[in-house]
């Protein structure tokens, strides 16, 4: 069995998995969104309280749970890095900050233009909407010491290292953020604390459904472009590359490895 | 003990950069009163936020000095090649660093807090927390500038890297002297900064020595 688990950590197998995998993960997130948002904004009736601007829910609890959930992610492709030592995981974490920080921005930017007509401002320290723009701020730490260091296995166990210690924080700022704002005084305004209409719920859980397998397409995408870029001086590669040239306009083949590089940061 | 000893003499052979660091502490503070305005109620309101923003932002500038100088002429790689683990020494390190920056910043604290019009209670407050929650600035900084070393734009990336994890620490420290202020017990904030310290002190060695090998390799 062993083997099986390993077959897959190294980047020249996992780059052909990725492949045959992200279109079908790309497809389930088409579909889930068309699906959620069909059940979000024509099946579910307007709010007797907030009126349609509810509706923002959609996109915002997914975005916001998807945020959080791929820190996790991370964590644990960081932690497998650091414990078998694979090339892999250090790009897959590579892979998915940037779609954890683009989510939770989301969350953030959807939560404002809710909070507005809702709460009647934009921002509140509120403790959740503090710990989110923390957890904001821990996906810029990590993208901002990558892009920083040249050497990506340095940058690897560096980004490693920095996104343990940020998820043994994680609780940890979660209730000191909590405690504060609870100690200070409570909570002018909760969200929606009625029970949800299953109608809604259901659209909620579909759309977050469609980020999840959005970011699962998306990373697979990315982390396919770092290891081509990474492993640019490998044999199999180089006869990737030499494959797909003459299909291109003469002279692309180094084309192809730059401008997926540069979608790659 | 012989690095504890090492680091001590070293930077008081160097007195004009633990100075600066004071310094920068008392101007930081001062310029709030001069942004604000000089009402004695809203200085007061004020006081244990902003000392103790001032007291992290002076820690964050201290850090280079834990590694960066070994780092250049190689004690660094010696004391990892040592026979002692690693984290022994970064924690002698840390402790080195903390008589050195958060001691005199603990000690300056009071004689500010005076400008700010704190009651004697509130500011026996401040310097408990303070003494408590400066150690968790130099580890959990550490941990920061050893990721950081020889990188382009250091001081600035340690910065963005350590400053979220501050948080719990500065709303704790804050929070007791706020507590204090407002005629409430501040032992349950106290307690729990001194979790966080303990909880600190234990593990970030351990990751900052971590982050010096990646750093040294």
């Amino acid at each position: 069995m062993a083997i099986h688990w390993f077959k897959y950590a190294s980047p020249a197998s996992f780059y052909g998995l990725a492949g045959r995998l992200a279109p079908w993960f790309a497809a389930a997130a088409a579909v889930a969104t068309l699906v959620g948002l069909y059940i979000g904004l024509v099946l579910a009736p307007t709010d007797f309280q907030q009126g349609d601007s509810y509706r923002i829910i959609y996109i915002h609890v997914p975005a916001a749970w998807i945020g959080m959930f791929t820190y996790l992610v991370m964590a644990g492709w960081a932690a497998a890095g650091v414990v078998f030592n694979t090339r892999l995981s250090g790009m897959m974490v590579q892979a998915l900050a940037p779609t954890g920080a683009m989510f939770t921005f989301v969350a953030l930017w959807t939560g404002a233009f809710w909070g507005r007509p809702t709460w009647g401002a934009y921002w509140v320290w509120d403790a959740r909407l503090t710990s989110t723009l923390i957890l904001f701020f821990l996906y810029i730490g990590y993208i901002a010491l990558r892009a920083s260091i040249d050497d990506p296995r340095r940058a690897d166990r560096a980004g490693a290292v920095l996104t343990l210690v940020g998820v043994v924080n994680i609780p940890i700022i979660y209730f000191s953020v909590k405690w504060w704002n609870t100690l200070h005084q409570g909570a002018s305004v909760k969200p929606g604390s009625s029970s949800m209409a299953t109608v809604m719920l259901a659209g909620m859980l579909v759309m977050a459904f469609a980020a999840w397998m959005y970011t699962i397409a998306v990373s697979l995408v990315r982390v396919r472009a770092i290891i081509v870029e990474r492993e640019q001086h490998s044999a199999w590669v180089g006869e990737l590359l030499d494959a797909r040239a003459p299909d291109d306009a003469p002279g692309t083949s180094g084309g192809v490895a730059g401008s997926k590089g540069e979608k790659a940061r | 003990m012989a690095v504890l000893r090492r680091d001590l003499l070293l930077t008081l052979r160097r007195p004009a950069e633990l100075m600066t660091t004071l310094f920068f502490f008392v101007i930081v503070v001062s310029l709030f009163p001069l942004g604000i305005g000089p009402q004695p109620e809203l200085l007061r309101e004020i006081a244990p936020g902003v000392l103790w923003v001032a007291a992290l932002l002076a820690s964050l500038l201290a850090l280079p000095r834990l590694f960066a100088a070994d780092h250049a002429d190689g004690t660094l790689e010696q004391l990892a090649l040592a026979p002692q683990p690693l984290s022994l020494s970064v924690f002698a390190k840390l402790v080195a660093h903390w008589l050195t920056t958060g001691l005199p910043l603990t000690l300056l604290a009071p004689l500010i807090a005076l400008q700010f019009d704190l009651p004697a209670s509130a500011t026996g407050v401040l310097v408990v927390s303070l003494a408590l929650g400066t150690p968790i600035f130099g580890a959990i900084g550490a941990v920061g500038a050893a990721l950081t070393l020889g990188l382009r734009g250091g001081g600035v990336l340690t910065a963005v890297l350590v400053l979220p994890l501050y948080i719990p620490a500065l709303i704790f420290g804050a929070g007791a002297v706020e507590a204090t202020l407002g005629g409430l017990e501040a032992s349950g904030h106290l307690s729990l900064l001194a979790a966080l310290t303990v909880f600190t002190l234990a593990f970030a060695p351990w990751a900052a020595a971590a982050a010096v090998r990646i750093s040294l390799d």
